[in-house]
């Protein structure tokens, strides 16, 4: 029976310099942060980022790991906008491919069941066919619901060569279940992705005999078979909100976007919550300094 | 003696008139008076509109903002479902605008260049499907000719000119209304340029036109924006936005 527990690092040693890398949560709401920050502590560099964007891709850029976001919203929810990645955006430092949000769910979903592409009428009349040069419309070869011809966008499958998400509960061998109210595009991002760099971490891992008692049938949304790694990690989600382990911690999230003023401040930041191991990150939590 | 009536409620009411006569669907507005006023349209004249708790459900209560364990739920709702209301036509959002131009086109992503943006906002967000798909309207608190500009720098909720150009496949796009702090816009015009509806009651039309960056089609007779009933007036300060979040997001002009 495989035992699939590995460390951040270990996760971090599966991936590669220029991979595509599709990151779990929603803006500031359940990310895989304790594998952020190792990604962030590691060598890799020149990174294509899937995600609904929150502070992954913010720290990711700040850190200069990011060659190009493929996103629909940066957010960091109760601070509207994400200061690292409008930095590295408005310094042109990052390559940028903008999605709806509904075509980034198409593309997620195209690619975990094999297919090039699947149709929407999201994006028509829109300057996102100008900004997002992946993008084609094209006349559907069957006619629409009132017998019409009907042109479309055909959104592309995002094919991401890793996929890292946080829920709140697993088992060793990679089932797990989200407790809060929504599971945002985790299943998804881990079965567009290749067998071998689907990881998650979660709050608690416990014997698969007790997996189900920990919330209810409906939320055992994560199989085992989508998943290649699993990272125990209590607090992994923080400074992100974890619900219903733990609200979101304001004062972090305010010092982390605070660090966008300047290099110096963005230093200060990493020194304090970034480059220690996680163990002494997960200290400094529970001791609130 | 009438109470005063500020600013943020003749809003709220305008607001709610943006849903007058969506019958049952998801009325979807985002921000503190969009969802106060969806809120009172409900409690009043559109009692089958559905709305959310901002996040993942469904609820039937009238406050705006309500705390999880007295949420009266009717329905889960993840991000994820969102999709199935937008694509199928069974939902009315009212979203923000960093910039909004006279056919309606909307921007939520950058300002400037969009490959090099002075300003990065939020994103794209879904915009670009919301529009295509379902009626939309939008709330500006901070009308400005910043705001109201001649074009767009970035398209991303698409307007009646980028609609009539796609034909047929533009054939579910329904820009409706635009409420501002000052006055309430429509584009039930001839060539679906933006149309002054009504004055808020402190706001002149020459108010509206001079902080306005595009020709707006002006009325000979343009009316005030109508004031909540007494039984609007309570519904708001009693039940919906009891602690006054309306008057945060935009104080009194008095």
């Amino acid at each position: 029976m495989s035992d699939k527990l590995m460390t951040e690092e270990e996760v971090v040693d599966r991936l590669r310099s220029g991979m595509t890398i599709a990151i779990g949560g929603w803006a500031s709401r359940r990310k895989p942060m304790s594998i952020v920050r190792a990604m962030v502590r590691s060598d890799l560099t020149d990174l294509v980022i899937v995600t609904h964007g929150g502070p992954d891709l913010g720290l990711l850029c700040a850190a200069g790991k990011v060659r190009r976001a493929i996103y629909a919203f940066v957010s960091l929810d109760t601070i509207p906008l994400e200061p690292h990645f409008r930095a590295a955006r408005q310094a042109g430092a990052i390559e940028d491919e903008p999605l709806d949000e509904g075509l980034f769910h198409l593309g997620l979903q195209a690619a975990a069941w094999r297919l090039p592409f699947l149709p929407s009428r999201a994006g028509l009349g829109s300057d996102l066919l100008r900004d997002n040069g992946r993008l084609r419309t094209f006349t559907s070869p069957v006619p629409g619901p009132g017998g019409e011809d009907e042109e479309l966008v055909a959104m592309p499958a995002l094919r991401p060569d890793a996929s890292v998400c946080h829920l709140n509960r697993a088992d060793r061998r990679g089932n797990a279940m989200f407790l809060g109210p929504d599971l945002y595009w985790d299943d998804l991002m881990l079965q567009a992705a290749p067998s071998g760099g689907r990881f998650i971490s979660a709050e608690r891992v416990v014997d698969t005999a007790d997996l189900r008692g920990e919330g209810c049938l409906h939320q055992m949304r994560i199989s085992r078979m989508m998943v290649d790694g699993v990272v125990s990690a209590p607090g992994g989600a923080h400074f992100t909100q974890c619900e219903p382990d733990y609200p979101r911690d304001e004062a972090v999230q305010a010092a982390y976007a605070a660090s966008a003023r300047s290099p110096e401040a963005w230093s200060t930041f990493r020194s304090e919550w970034i480059d220690i191991p996680e163990a002494e990150y997960q200290r400094k939590v529970r001791e609130g300094a | 003696m009438t109470p005063h009536v500020t600013r943020a409620e003749v809003c709220a009411v305008a607001v709610a008139e943006c849903f007058r006569g969506d019958g049952e669907l998801l009325a979807n507005p985002i921000g503190t008076i969009p969802m106060i006023g969806g809120r009172l349209a409900r409690a009043t004249f559109e009692p089958d509109l559905a709305m959310t708790d901002g996040e993942a459900t469904l609820i039937a209560n009238d406050r705006a903002v309500v705390a999880p364990e007295e949420r009266v739920i009717e329905y889960w709702n993840p991000y994820r479902s969102m999709f199935d209301w937008v694509w199928s036509g069974r939902r009315h959002v009212m979203m923000g605008a960093s910039q909004v131009d006279r056919y309606g086109n909307q921007n939520l992503a950058a300002i400037g260049d969009y490959a090099r943006p002075k300003v990065q906002l939020l994103g794209y967000r879904g915009a670009p499907g919301n529009t295509i798909n379902d009626p939309t309207s939008y709330w500006v608190p901070n009308h400005s000719p910043k705001v109201f500009v001649e074009k767009v720098d970035t398209v991303t909720g698409i307007g009646w000119d980028r609609a009539a150009a796609l034909g047929q496949a533009a054939r579910f796009v329904d820009v409706r209304r635009v409420v501002s702090n000052l006055g309430v816009f429509d584009f039930e015009t001839p060539d679906r340029r933006m149309r002054l509806r009504s004055v808020h009651p402190g706001v002149s039309v020459e108010d509206v036109v001079a902080a306005t960056g595009f020709e707006l089609a002006v009325p000979a007779d343009v009316p005030k924006s109508r004031l909540p009933t007494p039984e609007e007036l309570e519904l708001i300060r009693e039940v919906i936005d009891p602690e006054g979040a309306r008057e945060r997001e935009l104080p009194d002009p008095d």
